[in-house]
């Protein structure tokens, strides 16, 4: 058995920047320079807009993922970097950055899609054997995938809108509440009585995967409204029922989508069949208990890869890179930044409106 | 020059924003004002999808803050500018080039501040009571003025 390969993963497709050390199935280093602590001091969100910001920054994150891997650039057998899809200007500093550690140290460079490193994510952390059905639900992304190999992804469905994590985010502003969203919503949510408003459940009425949650947005605003026009204002009480209401929705329609995506993927006969999910969005517990429950109906594991694992970070792109380099991927120079990139360039776009036939 | 509609179900916003898109030329920006929810990504997504030659997905950009698509009418910038703090950012991310270059789908515009082109045109967004949507549209520059008096007559 060869010895497992070391590989340095860079990730700057986001607001994060990122750089990780992984041997094998193991974890050296994942360093993420985050912006929370930034949201919190200022109330919003402070995006990293700029490349030179993720610039500034790549070069002490790589610094420190090596210094805590204990191990040098020359132990370093492959150099993995996201190169898309995300803000261009980011993605486009991190590719930079590796292609000069690949020149300087003649390492090989191997360019990976960011949505790769989210679906290989659960064979990282629980070995996982294709296929698999994988939930990707975070800020930006809400699809379905099943994953055949490790540059191989179908897509049984996706949002045809905003993705849960924006919808989350986008519920927080409208009720005051602090960013990122989803964690606000959720402990608002605890305390409230979910029957109280009646939310859409978009595009349940239609067969197939796809999703949509910008209705939702909708119906929550003109909720407020009405109970301001009302009342003069929000109670605690209201904030609270309105996030349980909201919540509750989302819950129902990725766990009816899930059934649905799990009948596709259940019909290829997997040996041990399961269900990951990753993204931001995969650490709300009642969104994780809808989706238990509907693996639990036909017999699917479920698993979910830790939240450090399963937000932005670098430790999936150098995974990921490595199952690439094992399929043969080599990249050069030439590698190019790329805003988008879908995982199923088969797949047909997600089109048309969510608020047609969206009534509950 | 003002004119105001009224769109009452989003394939109608569909509809008119396809027909703006139709006259489109680089150096055009479209400011999308309104509320969370009022049909702002709507209108850029379905303008984007009629001008795309290959189809494919038009994600939301609140998150990426920018996507570029290239379109049969050249480049099409979509932003999303809720999250800057300041002009200043704006033109870190290459606005105001593609303001002169591009075809431009401005959403949360009123962070551009002095950055405005003069010669765009503003689309105000927001819900009615019944769920259909008002449209208000303004421009000063006399570009729009034939193309659009076509469109809302």
């Amino acid at each position: 058995m060869p010895a497992p390969l070391t590989v340095l993963g860079l990730e700057s497709s986001c607001d994060d920047t990122a750089a990780a050390v992984v041997r094998g199935q193991t974890v050296l280093s994942s360093v993420v320079f985050g912006q929370t602590d930034l949201h919190q001091a200022f109330g919003g969100v402070v995006p990293e807009i700029a490349a030179r910001a993720h610039a500034e920054k790549l070069d002490i994150c790589v610094e420190r993922a090596l210094a805590e891997a204990d191990v040098g650039l020359s132990d370093i057998d492959v150099i993995a970097v996201t190169s898309g899809p995300g803000l261009i200007g980011g993605v486009l500093s991190g590719v930079m950055c590796a292609k000069g550690l690949s020149a300087a140290t003649g390492t090989p460079l191997v360019g990976v899609n960011h949505l790769a490193g989210h679906a290989l994510t659960p064979r990282l952390t629980d070995d996982l054997r294709f296929p698999y059905l994988m939930l990707l639900v975070s800020g930006g992304h809400c699809q379905f995938l099943i994953a055949h190999g490790p540059d191989r992804f179908e897509r049984l469905g996706g949002t045809i809108d905003d993705a849960p994590g924006e919808a989350f985010d986008k519920a927080a502003r409208m009720l005051g509440l602090a960013q990122p969203g989803g964690p606000s919503v959720e402990a608002q949510a605890k305390q409230g009585n979910e029957a109280r408003f009646k939310f859409p459940r978009p595009l349940l009425d239609r067969p197939g995967c796809d999703l949509s949650f910008s209705g939702l947005k909708t119906a929550l605003l003109r909720a407020r409204d009405s109970l301001a026009a009302e009342q003069g204002g929000l109670t605690r009480r209201d904030v609270a029922d309105l996030c349980a209401g909201f919540q509750a929705a989302i819950r129902d329609v990725l766990a009816e989508k899930t059934r649905r995506a799990l009948v596709d993927y259940l019909a290829l006969a997997p040996a041990a069949p399961t269900l990951a999910v990753a993204g931001g969005v995969a650490a709300n517990m009642a969104i994780r208990g809808g989706l238990q429950a509907v693996c639990d109906e036909s017999g699917t594991n479920f698993t979910a890869p830790p939240l450090r694992l399963c937000t932005d970070n670098a430790a999936m792109i150098a995974f990921a890179g490595a199952e690439l380099y094992a399929l043969g991927q080599r990249d050069d120079l030439t590698l190019s930044a790329r805003p988008r990139w879908p995982l199923d360039k088969l797949a047909a776009p997600l089109v048309g409106s969510g608020k047609k036939g969206a009534k509950a | 020059m003002h004119h105001a509609v009224i769109s009452h179900s989003p394939e109608q916003t569909a509809d008119l924003a396809r027909t703006i898109a139709r006259d489109l030329a680089a150096g055009d920006v479209i400011l999308l004002h309104g509320e969370i929810g009022a049909g702002k990504t709507h209108f850029a997504r379905s303008l984007i999808q009629s001008l795309l030659e290959v189809p494919e997905d038009v994600p939301s950009p609140t998150f990426t803050l920018i996507q570029t698509y290239d379109t049969l009418k050249g480049e099409v910038w979509h932003a999303d500018l809720y999250r800057l703090s300041s002009p200043d950012e704006a033109v870190e991310l290459g606005l105001d080039e593609a303001f002169e270059t591009a075809i431009c789908l401005i959403e949360w515009p009123d962070r551009l501040e002095d950055l405005t082109p003069a010669s765009a045109l503003t689309m105000r967004f927001a819900a009615r009571d019944d769920d259909s949507r008002s449209i208000e549209l303004d421009w000063s520059d006399p570009r729009w003025t034939g193309r659009l008096n076509k469109v809302l007559s």
